[in-house]
C-alpha cells in the first residue's frame, strides 16, 4: 500500500468502505460552481491495481463509485463503464457514480485514446465487480456458516434459499476491507446480463440541456482570475521588441507574464484577458522563420525527402508473386493535414498553493499529464494532482495538453488564486496538433479468378503521436520559454501504418514506412494513419475490382476469409438494396470496409450520392453502415459514437484540409477552415450486429476510414471521376465524363 | 459610468462595467450561466447562442450596453416551475449530445425556429441549426430532437 494512503487511513480513523470526509474541493479551495459529483466517498489515493477498491467502493450511504482512469471525452464511456460495473455487482444501475481520472484518486490507466477504454477499463472494471460481489458473497457465507451456492444477490441484497437477507452494505457495517483482484471470481455470462446491452440514457445529457456545470471551462473557484496566451504568429518565431507596459495599464490587468516568447496576461474578468490579448497581439512584433515547404509541393516533398524506409513487412516472393499477375494496378493518394477543431476552445483551470500544484484539465489522461507537468515545471509528481474534466468533444491529442500546462506555468507566477486560461478560436485552429498529411503508393497484382496475389504500400508521413507523456519538451509552451525544454520528437510511432495492411488474404505482401518530417506540427487524430490508409486502400479495392471486372462487394468478400468482415458487408448490401440500388438515375453508391487496427470493431459502410450534372456538384446523401464491435454494452451509445464518427469522416472527406504559407497556418477560424454544417451533412444509419458471446471491441474510430473512401468511390460511381487526392471536392469531378 | 441594466431570464439586474463588453461573458460572470460557451468569438460557430426578443443571436460580440432593453432567455430559463422545456425533453430523448459543447446553439436555434414554425421541414430545421457548428458529427439526432419536440402538445 502507498504510504499516503496508509497514513490518510490511519489518520482518518475510519475503516470503511468511504464516508463523506473530504469534499472534492476543499483541499484546494472553495468552489462557486462546480459540475456536480456525487460526493458519498471521502477523496483517498487508490491503491494498486489488485486492490478491489481502486476501482469500486461501496459506501455506508448505501451508494456504489466506479473509479476508472479513462475520461469523459463525449463518447459516453461513463455510462458504459457503470452499466458493466452494475450488472456485475448486481446493484440497481441508479446508486452507481463514477469518478473520472484523477491522480488523487483513479488508478493510472494511461491515455483515454485508440478507442481503448472498453476493454481495457471496461474489462478491469468489470474484473473487479465480479471480485467485489464475490468477496460480499463469502462473507455473507462466512457470516451465515452457508454454501456460498445457496446464496444471490438482486439489487445489492444477498438472500439465501430460505430468504434470509441482508444488503452489501449492512454486511460491510462500515468497515474498510481491502478485497484483492484474485482473478478467481468469474464475470457473468452474457445470458444473465440485463444492464449490459440495453440503450441506457447518458445521465449527463439531462445537466447539458439545462446549462449546469459540466465542462472544466464551467468551473468557478473562489478568488479565481482570469487568463490569455498570447501564441506566437508561427512555429518557432520569437518575440522581437514588445513594450507591454500599455497593457499592465488596462483596467482589470493583474498581471503581464513574459518568459522569452511565452506571454501571457492575467486579468480579473475575462473579457478583460481578452482585451488586453488583443492589445498584445497587435503591438507585438515577430522574428517569425519562414516555413520551408509550400503547401502545392507538399506531396512532393513528402516523396523527395522523408528519411530511406522503413520495412515494416515484405513476403520474400512479393517481387515475383506481382510479376505473375493477371492484372496489375498501381495507384497514389493523398490526405492533407486536418485537424481536431473542437468546438470550444481548449480551457484548463490551473491553482498554485503552498508549492503544490492542482490542474483541472481536459486532458485524455491524467497520469502522463502529472509527469510532462512535473518534467516542465521541475517539481515532484507527489506535488501535482491533475483532475481530468469533460472538455469540448475530444478526438486525440488536441490543445488540452498544451493548455493544462500554459495554465500551470501563469498559476506559477500568480500562486494562491486559481487562473482559468482558455484559448482563443485561432490559438486553438493554428497551435493544435494536426492529423498528418500522408501520400500512399499502393500496387497490386490480381489472378485470374479476381484473387488477390500481391500487395504493396509505400507509405509516406509524419508522426501521429507527440504525446507528452513525461516529457515536457512536447509542450508548445515549453518550446517558447527563455529557458526553453527540447522538443524530442522520439521515434516515429505505429500510428503512421495503423490499418495499412489489408486484412484481405492475400498470400504476398509488402509494407515500407517513410518516415517525414513535415512542416505542420502533428499528433494523434481520431484513427491516427488508419483514416488515410483505409481511404487508400479501400478505394483501390474498388480500382481492383473494376480490373476484375466484378461488383465491389463480391471482389471484397472473395478476397476475405473473416466470417465477421464477411457479415458486415453483407449485412450492408442487404439494407441498402445495394443490387438494385445501382440502377438509379444520377445515383452512386459506393462501399467500404475495414477493421480498425486489424483488432477491433469492424465497419461497413455505404455511402450514396446524388449527382448534378447541370450545376456541377454532388451531394452526400446518406451514409448507412454496420458495425460489429463484439458484446454491445450500449447499443444507442455505440450508434452515437459511430453515427459521429461518420459525419466527422465525412467533413474531412469532402471539405477539409489545413492551408498554410511560408508565414504559417492559414486555417485560424471557422471560415478559413469549414466543416460540415446542418443543411450537408448526410442522413445516417447505422446498425449493430451483436455479439454478445464475444468480447467487446473498440469502436470509437471504426467509421473514419471506411466512410472516406466509401464516398470516394460512390463519387466514381456516380461521376465516372476517381478521385485520389482528399478533400473529395466538386472542382475534382471531371464533368464532361458525366453522362 | 452608468450602470448597464439587463434582463435575463426575466431576472433584472444592473452592475457597472465596460459597456463594450460583449453579453457572452457578462452571461458568465454576472448571471452564473453556464449553457453559452464562448466558442469562436467571431459570431461563425453559434456556441453562445442566446434568444435575443426571441431570436437566436450569438451573443460573443453583441455589447452588452446594446442588449439593454431587450429579453434575453438562456438555455437556463427554459425550464418552467421545474419542468423542462419540450425541446429539452427531446434532446434528452433523442441523446442528442456527444461532447454536448454545441447543444446550447442546438437548442436555442430549435427554440427560435419553432415558435415561429410549430411544424418545420427537415429542410427548415437543418436551415434553423445551419449558424451552429458541432464537431462531433451529431446533427442527424439535433434534427431528430427537433422533430420529437414538433409533435409535443406543449406551447413553445
Amino acid at each position: 500500500m502507498d504510504f499516503s494512503r496508509r497514513k490518510f487511513l490511519k489518520s482518518s480513523g475510519q475503516l470503511v468502505l468511504g464516508f463523506q470526509l473530504i469534499p472534492l474541493f476543499s483541499c484546494t479551495g472553495s468552489a462557486k460552481s462546480q459540475p456536480e459529483t456525487y460526493s458519498g466517498i471521502p477523496v483517498r489515493p487508490h491503491g494498486d491495481k489488485e486492490l478491489i477498491d481502486s476501482w469500486i467502493r461501496l459506501d455506508a450511504a448505501g451508494h456504489v463509485t466506479i473509479l476508472t482512469g479513462k475520461q469523459e471525452l463525449g463518447q459516453g464511456i461513463r455510462t458504459t463503464l457503470l452499466q458493466m460495473a452494475a450488472e456485475e455487482l448486481d446493484v440497481p444501475f441508479e446508486i452507481c457514480h463514477i469518478i473520472n481520472g484523477d491522480t488523487g484518486q483513479t488508478a493510472n490507466e494511461g491515455y483515454t485514446a485508440g478507442s481503448n477504454s472498453v476493454e481495457g477499463s471496461g474489462k478491469a472494471i468489470r474484473q473487479a465487480a465480479a471480485e467485489a460481489k464475490r468477496y460480499m458473497l463469502t462473507l455473507a457465507s462466512q457470516t451465515w456458516k452457508e454454501d456460498v451456492a445457496n446464496l444471490s444477490v438482486e439489487n445489492g441484497i444477498i438472500k439465501n434459499k430460505s430468504n434470509k437477507e441482508i444488503s452489501y452494505w449492512k454486511l460491510l457495517e462500515g468497515k474498510h476491507i481491502e478485497g484483492k483482484i484474485t482473478g478467481n471470481a468469474i464475470p457473468k455470462s452474457h445470458e444473465e446480463h440485463r444492464l449490459v446491452g440495453k440503450p441506457i440514457a447518458r445521465d449527463d445529457i439531462k445537466n447539458l440541456v439545462r446549462g449546469k456545470a459540466h465542462f472544466v471551462h464551467d468551473i468557478r473557484l473562489d478568488g479565481m482570475v482570469h487568463a490569455r496566451v498570447l501564441h506566437p504568429p508561427s512555429y518557432g518565431a520569437k518575440l522581437r521588441t514588445y513594450d507591454f507596459s500599455e497593457v499592465s495599464k488596462l483596467e482589470g490587468v493583474l498581471k503581464v507574464i513574459r518568459d522569452g516568447s511565452f506571454i501571457a496576461v492575467i486579468a480579473t474578468r475575462e473579457y478583460q484577458a481578452v482585451k488586453a490579448w488583443m492589445l498584445m497581439k497587435a503591438i507585438s512584433e515577430w522574428e517569425t522563420p519562414k516555413i520551408k515547404v509550400s503547401q502545392d509541393s507538399l506531396f512532393e516533398d513528402m516523396k523527395a525527402k522523408s528519411m530511406s524506409p522503413e520495412t515494416i513487412e515484405n513476403s520474400p516472393d512479393f517481387n515475383s508473386e506481382l510479376e505473375n499477375a493477371s492484372k496489375r494496378v498501381k495507384q497514389e493518394y493523398h490526405r492533407p493535414y486536418h485537424m481536431h477543431a473542437s468546438t470550444g476552445p481548449s480551457c484548463a483551470v490551473a491553482e498554485w498553493k503552498s508549492g503544490n500544484l492542482t490542474v483541472w484539465s481536459p486532458t485524455q489522461g491524467v497520469y502522463p499529464l502529472q509527469n510532462s507537468l512535473s518534467d516542465l515545471l521541475g517539481i515532484g509528481t507527489e506535488k501535482i494532482r491533475c483532475i481530468g474534466m469533460p472538455g469540448s468533444g475530444c478526438y486525440g491529442h488536441n490543445g488540452a495538453d498544451d493548455v493544462s500546462a500554459e495554465a500551470a506555468l501563469i498559476a506559477r507566477s500568480f500562486p494562491e488564486r486559481p487562473v482559468r486560461l482558455q484559448w482563443m478560436r485561432e490559438d486553438e485552429h493554428q497551435w493544435e496538433p494536426y492529423g498528418s498529411a500522408m501520400v500512399i503508393q499502393l500496387e497490386a497484382g490480381i489472378d485470374e479468378e479476381g484473387k488477390i496475389i500481391a500487395w504493396g504500400t509505400n507509405l509516406f508521413s509524419d508522426t501521429h503521436s507527440t504525446r507528452p507523456n513525461g516529457n515536457g519538451g512536447h509542450y508548445i509552451s515549453a518550446r517558447h520559454l527563455e529557458k526553453a525544454l527540447e522538443f524530442r520528437k522520439g521515434g516515429f510511432s505505429g500510428g503512421s501504418y495503423r490499418n495499412a495492411i489489408p486484412l484481405y488474404t492475400i498470400p504476398s505482401k509488402r509494407l515500407l514506412l517513410h518516415n517525414y518530417e513535415g512542416p505542420l506540427r502533428t499528433s494523434a487524430l481520431r484513427g491516427l494513419g488508419a483514416y488515410g490508409n483505409i481511404f487508400a486502400l479501400e478505394s483501390f479495392m474498388d480500382e481492383l475490382a473494376l480490373a476484375a471486372e466484378m461488383d465491389p462487394i463480391e471482389f471484397r468478400l472473395k478476397n476475405l476469409n473473416d466470417a465477421r468482415a464477411k457479415a458486415v458487408l453483407q449485412a450492408v448490401r442487404q439494407k441498402t438494396s445495394w443490387n438494385s440500388a445501382q440502377n438509379a438515375a444520377n445515383k452512386g453508391f459506393g462501399v467500404a470496409f475495414s477493421k480498425y487496427k486489424n483488432s477491433a470493431s469492424y465497419f461497413a459502410v455505404v455511402a450514396e450520392i446524388t449527382v448534378d450534372k447541370t450545376s456541377k456538384t454532388f451531394k452526400l446523401e446518406k451514409l448507412t453502415g454496420v458495425i460489429d464491435s463484439g458484446q454491445c454494452i450500449n447499443p444507442d451509445g455505440l450508434k452515437n459514437q459511430t453515427e459521429g464518427g461518420m459525419i466527422q469522416s465525412a467533413s474531412w472527406t469532402l471539405l477539409e484540409k489545413v492551408d498554410f504559407d511560408e508565414n504559417g497556418v492559414l486555417s485560424t477560424d471557422w471560415n478559413s477552415y469549414p466543416i460540415l454544417r446542418s443543411k450537408e451533412v448526410p442522413v445516417v444509419e447505422v446498425h449493430i450486429i451483436n455479439r454478445p458471446e464475444l468480447a467487446p471491441m473498440g469502436a470509437g474510430e471504426a467509421a473514419q476510414g471506411p466512410v472516406a473512401a466509401a464516398i470516394a468511390n460512390a463519387v466514381f460511381n456516380g461521376t465516372g471521376t476517381r478521385v485520389r487526392d482528399l478533400p473529395i471536392s466538386a472542382e475534382k469531378v471531371d464533368w464532361n465524363k458525366v453522362n | 459610468m452608468e450602470p448597464i441594466k439587463l434582463n435575463v431570464n426575466s431576472e433584472n439586474k444592473s452592475f457597472s462595467t465596460d459597456p463594450s463588453e460583449p453579453l457572452l461573458y457578462i452571461l458568465r460572470e454576472e448571471f452564473g450561466i453556464n449553457s453559452t460557451k464562448f466558442g469562436c468569438g467571431l459570431q461563425q460557430c453559434g456556441a453562445c447562442m442566446v434568444l435575443l426578443d426571441g431570436e437566436a443571436e450569438p451573443s460573443c460580440l453583441l455589447s452588452c450596453q446594446s442588449a439593454q432593453s431587450k429579453s434575453i432567455v438562456t438555455l437556463e430559463g427554459l425550464e418552467k416551475d421545474g419542468k423542462l422545456h419540450p425541446i429539452q425533453e427531446a434532446f434528452i430523448e433523442a441523446q442528442a449530445a456527444q461532447c454536448g459543447y454545441c447543444i446550447n446553439g442546438m437548442i436555442i436555434s430549435a427554440v427560435a425556429l419553432l415558435r415561429k414554425n410549430p411544424n418545420p421541414s427537415d429542410k427548415e430545421i437543418r436551415e434553423a441549426l445551419q449558424r451552429v457548428i458541432c464537431r462531433c458529427g451529431t446533427h442527424s439526432r439535433f434534427i431528430q430532437a427537433v422533430k420529437i419536440a414538433a409533435e409535443s402538445t406543449q406551447p413553445f
